[in-house]
């Protein structure tokens, strides 16, 4: 058993860009669900919005990265509008259907052939992350601390980035929520009807939260794009948002901290338990299954540590027990 | 006080209602809401069907009528939490129809739930502070710099204190709302409708689920209302407390007002005594009708001799 491989390799993901891009759509999940009660079961749509837009808009078009970021930012605030119109006025189940249907409208247009000009079909695009990586301060290099973590320079700008932007919305987060805006978000997870009834424009608080939410989830999209220099439409399936919600659940949801520290520890276990699993295989201290069937594997430990956690701490690891125990009657 | 002496607000009330003919829709001096033909169906069933009513400014006016007569409807209504299918009405003069449940709210038209609906993960002050209006915080951008919201929120939480103290649940001050009895919660919903100073408080089954001992207390806020200057119309089945604390009645049944008058003589109308007990429950039998019924009783037991 290699341990030290095994190690390294599960900190590295537990700080690395998956537990960036996690972070974010956790966070915008956080915003929606934990905070407002809104399920939003689409947030993989808001990803692709954020990573098409950047890929679109550089390498289909040749325009300048940042119209692309700013396009992406747009985009989203906009499906969160046309998703929540319509919804946001009904039973919050609604919200859930529209949202996954959404999301998965989003993938099909982006992997259809009738766009694969535009959009590059199920091969999805390259090359248009060239502007971000010029602006990389990091000179060419190994940075981190050997033998554990180790990242190149490309990495560590993606990095940086990733976790300067899950630092400012988190920050921007914790302000609104202290504020007397975020108490309204709150009463409207607990009871919307209690809320109008004092004056509240619920609809206009439930719609600013979904876009917030979307707008977060596109800075994830953001870094999904750039970390690998492509975007594929089926990276943006229905399983990213159930992750996200693992994540956010895992962590705590209505906390700050809850999908940052969710995400890190998500991905932590999950390429721990992979990576240990495969090198226990290969160096013959497993012998009843093959390397093949530890992807799988992983996934169910994985899925029997959240029925564990749900049952054993639903609150979570940073969430209050009191808030989740107390029922209205 | 003394026993003899009734608080202002009562008085005024009283003096308002004095000489009134006690029929539905009557004129009121001063009404602080006017409603016209307001009509709820669901689907065939006529659920509201109000001709005229008026509330007088300053009095406490009650609901009432049999289950289903549809009060709470009637309530919902006005307060926009549902649309009205047909008619108007006005709030200090200005047309409430079509408003919105939040914009009622904010034009000082304020109400309860007769299932209490506490904010049971919000601790009792933020319940309270969530009730006060025009708060500058409550802008998304704005609630980002707590210089801008901090002053008013210190206001917000003494006004709050004041209310928390009078309610007696000052000592509840930082326990969610869902630790508290029913009761409590019930007193914390009126006081939190308090913060957005209405001049209408409508209060839909106050007592509900609520123990004798914490009735009295109940009361007594409700009373201290009219005092403030406040109007508050209420629903409520429990008798004992409608005559004691209403200064008017009106009575709804299958959706319409059949009645109105003060409360010592709206319960011997004969009207809303058929809408409670149903009509002809105590009317004597003639004595031809009861040969006629005891000839048919024999008829019938002839015939069936001989079959």
């Amino acid at each position: 058993m290699d341990w030290t491989l095994i190690i390294s390799r599960a900190v590295e993901a537990g700080i690395g860009s998956e537990a960036i891009i996690y972070a974010l759509a956790a966070i915008g999940l956080n915003v929606q669900f934990g905070y407002t009660g809104l399920l939003n079961f689409g947030q993989a749509g808001f990803l692709a919005i954020g990573a098409y837009s950047i890929a679109v808009t550089v390498a289909t078009f040749g325009l300048p990265f940042f119209l692309g970021v700013g396009i992406g930012l747009l985009l989203a605030a906009v499906l969160a509008l046309l998703l929540g119109i319509p919804t946001l006025r009904l039973r919050a189940d609604y919200l859930a259907i529209v949202t996954i249907a959404a999301a998965e409208i989003v993938r099909l247009v982006v992997r259809s052939v009738a766009l694969s000009d535009t959009f590059g079909g199920t091969d999805g695009l390259q090359a248009f992350s060239g502007s971000f990586y010029d602006m990389n301060p990091y000179p060419p290099g190994e940075y981190g601390i050997p033998p554990i973590i180790g990242f190149d320079n490309r990495s560590m700008w993606v990095l940086t980035v990733g976790w300067v932007l899950v630092a400012i919305a988190s920050f921007i987060l914790f302000m609104a929520m202290k504020s007397p805006w975020g108490r309204v978000l709150k009463a409207i997870r607990e009871d919307e009807d209690a809320v109008r009834s004092l004056g509240k424009n619920v609809f206009s608080y439930k719609m600013q939260a979904l876009v917030i939410g979307g707008v977060i989830g596109s800075m994830a999209g953001f870094i999904f794009a750039l970390s690998r220099s492509a975007v594929q439409p089926d990276l943006y399936s229905t399983d990213l948002t159930f992750y996200a919600y693992t994540v956010l659940i895992l962590g705590g949801a209505a906390r700050i901290l809850g999908p940052i520290v969710g995400s890190m520890l998500f991905w932590l276990l999950l390429i721990l338990i992979g990576t240990g699993l495969e090198n226990a295989v290969n160096t013959g201290t497993i012998t009843f299954i093959t390397v093949n069937q530890v992807g799988a594997i992983r996934l169910m430990l994985v899925g029997l540590g959240l029925i564990l956690l749900l049952i054993y701490r639903p609150q979570g690891i940073f969430g209050d027990k009191r808030e989740i125990s107390l029922d209205a009657r | 006080m003394h026993a003899e002496s009734l608080p202002a607000g009562k008085t005024a009330a009283l003096k308002a209602f004095e000489g009134m003919a006690a029929e539905p829709g009557v004129a009121k001096p001063d009404p602080i809401l006017v409603v016209d033909n307001v009509v709820r169906r669901f689907g065939g069933l006529t659920a509201v069907n109000v001709n005229h009513v008026e509330i007088q400014r300053g009095s406490i006016t009650a609901l009432i009528g049999p289950n289903g007569a549809g009060k709470t409807t009637f309530f919902n209504q006005l307060t926009g939490f549902d649309t009205a299918d047909e008619g108007q009405w006005t709030f200090n003069g200005r047309n409430m129809n079509g408003v919105s449940a939040y914009k009622v709210a904010r034009q000082g038209m304020v109400r309860t739930f007769q299932l209490t609906k506490a904010l049971s993960k919000l601790t009792v002050i933020e319940n309270m502070r969530l009730g006060a209006q025009a708060q500058r915080g409550e802008n998304f951008f704005r609630g980002l710099f707590p210089a801008l919201w901090r002053g008013q929120e210190d206001e917000i939480t003494l006004q709050a204190e004041e209310l928390l103290e009078r309610f007696k649940l000052d000592a509840k001050r930082d326990d969610f709302a869902g630790s508290l009895s029913g009761g409590q919660r019930k007193l914390l919903e009126m006081a939190r409708a308090l913060m957005g100073k209405p001049e209408l408080v409508m209060l839909d089954e106050p007592m509900a689920g609520v123990n004798p001992a914490l009735t009295q207390s109940l009361l007594g806020h409700v009373k201290n209302l009219r005092e403030l200057g406040m109007t508050v119309l209420f629903v409520e089945h429990d008798m004992d407390m409608v005559r004691d604390i209403s200064d008017w009645v009106i009575v709804m049944a299958q959706g319409q007002v059949i009645a109105e008058g003060p409360p010592d003589s709206v319960m011997s109308d004969h009207r809303v005594v058929d809408a409670y007990l149903g009509a002809h429950h105590d009317a004597p039998l003639s004595a031809e009708e009861e040969e006629r019924q005891l000839h048919e009783a024999e008829a019938e037991l002839e015939k069936e001799v001989k079959e």
